[in-house]
């Protein structure tokens, strides 16, 4: 395996050999990758708002925003701007400081994971050895500030909804979990890196779909469950609640939670991509095809190509998964709060302990091929 | 002093700030919200401490445990209890006021002797910071520390039976009955009924009330 581009070092010994000092360099550096990461996450949403409202419209055979520039693309920007630009209004009962404080406290750690999500091999902010394991804990802060929302409205559907978003957060991140620790244990590593090298050198054969399909079922439930998409709506059901823990917000108080959501589902499912296919990998694996066509692995076109390739295929793999979500929110109609639950820990919770065994098994029979 | 020291400092004057402030705002506040969601801010603080310490695994478990599910798990018992109401004025007040401060004091001495005492020299010169820490962990949990971890398992499944001993009664009485005619360790139920079998899979409660 070749190391691939070290954009870091790079840029470094640019700057020393400028005559810049080698802390300077570093310091120089550090916001780079997370600016970065900031502005592709926000792009990101706003891709996904447009496709959601585009694939929402061919599902109901309607043609969908189209005006605001070439096929509506600029349509989620109209909307953010009119957002940013709407009173901000704190309703007078309220509790203002906590009313405040809420759409903050969803919307960090929302960006925050984005810290362990690789786009290739040196391709990420940081390679933390805790990796996966940041996320799992990271998203469980938000459901404290939707609480906080829920709370702070002085409105009964707002508790309510604030509510139940922490009971089906608390209990499908159990399921999630258990999901993720089985792909864990057979790449022997939490850290996103080493769970993509695990699954590569074989092509779409080494992805971890073929040996988690269990896993990564119990993984796609349990993130929409986390992400609030449709089939678990539940905390903002519109016919039940209005809209659940944001009824009382408006302005970007309101856009914060909006980003926030959209901000965990391209998040989820950039990791299912990670998890089961293999992140940054390509179908046929890349040393085979340049030795087909007989190109030097480490000249530096070669290299700029397999990046490259690799951020369209992380991005491919999540925007499929993100796909299917959206194409889940029109087939599959809103569960009960009681069915939400009894799927959750009926269903879910023994099928995860259930796959985790299993693999456990499967580890010790055949380990070369589940990692041993 | 070169940069990563300063952030470690300055993190540290923060993360120690911030914690000091939550916790003094836990105890003080007279709104039992505020507390709960303080008390979520002393926790990240802590697990912001840890990382300091080089303990990765440790703080995001502490996020995961303490702010996912105690912190979480508190709030949910302020609101469904959550009822605006005045206590009654307990005589002899000062006595328990009393008696908690001395506790307290006493905590703290305690505390700050073993602080004085311990010589702390030795943590931070030799000793490296590990780099996998899961595996090391991992290991002091089947080794050295395998009993202490397996006690804790068998605590956690006595809880969970409780809970589920406490939540399983499907059968409320519909009278209250007295302390007295209740039979001794066991919790109000009502007899139950032989449920017909043809009643197929509706058959709790909830679900035929909607």
């Amino acid at each position: 395996m070749t190391p691939g581009i070290d954009l870091q070092q790079r840029f470094i010994e640019t700057l020393r050999d400028l005559g810049l000092p080698q802390g300077v360099a570093k310091v120089a550096w550090l916001p780079l990758p997370m600016i970065l990461i900031i502005i592709g996450a926000t792009l990101g949403v706003l891709v996904t708002v447009w496709l959601e409202r585009k694939i929402s419209a061919a599902a109901q055979q309607r043609i969908g925003p189209e005006f605001a520039g070439p096929l509506g693309i600029l349509q989620a920007v109209a909307d953010g701007l009119k957002l940013v630009f709407k009173a901000d209004i704190v309703p007078a009962k309220a509790d203002p400081w906590l009313f405040t404080l809420a759409p903050v406290i969803v919307v960090f750690p929302a960006f925050l994971s984005y810290l362990i999500v690789p786009f290739g091999q040196n391709l990420l902010i940081s390679n933390v050895g805790i990796g996966i394991f940041l996320w799992i804990s990271l998203s469980s802060i938000a459901p404290i500030g939707l609480m906080m929302a829920g709370y702070s409205s002085n409105n009964k559907y707002s508790l309510l909804g604030g509510l139940r978003a922490v009971a089906q957060s608390i209990s499908y991140e159990v399921p999630l979990a258990l999901a993720v620790l089985a792909v864990v244990m057979m790449s022997n590593s939490l850290s996103t890196i080493d769970i993509v090298e695990q699954q590569s050198g074989y092509g779409i054969l080494g992805w971890n779909v073929w040996r988690q399909p269990i896993g990564l079922i119990l993984f796609w439930i349990a993130a929409l469950a986390e992400t609030e998409r449709l089939p678990f709506d539940l905390p903002e059901a519109e016919e039940e609640l209005v809209a659940g823990y944001q009824t009382e917000y408006s302005g970007m108080k309101f856009g914060l939670f909006y980003v926030a959501s959209y901000v965990n589902l391209v998040l989820s499912a950039l990791l299912a991509s990670i998890l089961y296919f293999g992140g940054w990998d390509f179908p046929i694996p890349l040393t085979v095809v340049s030795g087909w066509l007989s190109i030097n692995e480490t000249g530096p076109i070669f290299q700029i190509v397999v990046a490259s390739l690799g951020i369209t295929m992380t991005l491919l793999k999540a925007y499929f998964f993100v796909f299917l979500a959206i194409l889940l929110r029109w087939t599959v109609p809103r569960v009960r709060i009681d069915q939400l639950l009894d799927l959750g820990w009926k269903f879910l919770l023994p099928i995860g302990l259930v796959n985790l065994l299993l693999t456990a098994g499967l580890k010790l029979a055949f380990p070369f091929a589940f990692g041993g | 002093m070169n940069l990563a020291e300063g952030v470690q400092i300055v993190s540290f004057g923060l993360l120690g700030l911030a914690m000091i402030g939550a916790a003094l705002g836990v105890v003080l506040l007279q709104n039992i919200v505020y507390s709960a969601f303080l008390l979520g801010g002393v926790f990240i603080s802590i697990s912001g401490l840890y990382l300091l310490l080089n303990a990765d695994f440790v703080a995001a478990a502490q996020v995961l445990i303490y702010v996912g599910a105690v912190n979480v798990l508190i709030l949910f018992a302020i609101m469904l209890v959550n009822k605006q109401e005045d206590f009654d004025p307990i005589i002899g007040r000062w006595v328990r006021q009393g008696a908690t401060a001395l506790v307290c004091f006493g905590l703290f001495s305690l505390l700050g002797v073993m602080v004085l005492q311990t010589s702390w020299s030795s943590s931070t010169s030799g000793a490296k910071p590990a780099v996998d820490t899961t595996v090391l962990l991992g290991e002091h949990f089947f080794s050295d520390f395998l009993l202490p971890f397996e006690l804790a398992s068998v605590l956690l499944l006595m809880a969970l039976v409780g809970a589920i001993v406490i939540a399983r009664r499907e059968y409320l009485p519909e009278e209250i009955v007295s302390p007295q005619q209740q039979p001794p360790l066991t919790l109000p139920e009502r007899a139950r009924q032989p449920i017909a079998i043809s009643a197929g899979t509706s058959s709790s409660p909830q679900s035929t009330s909607e």
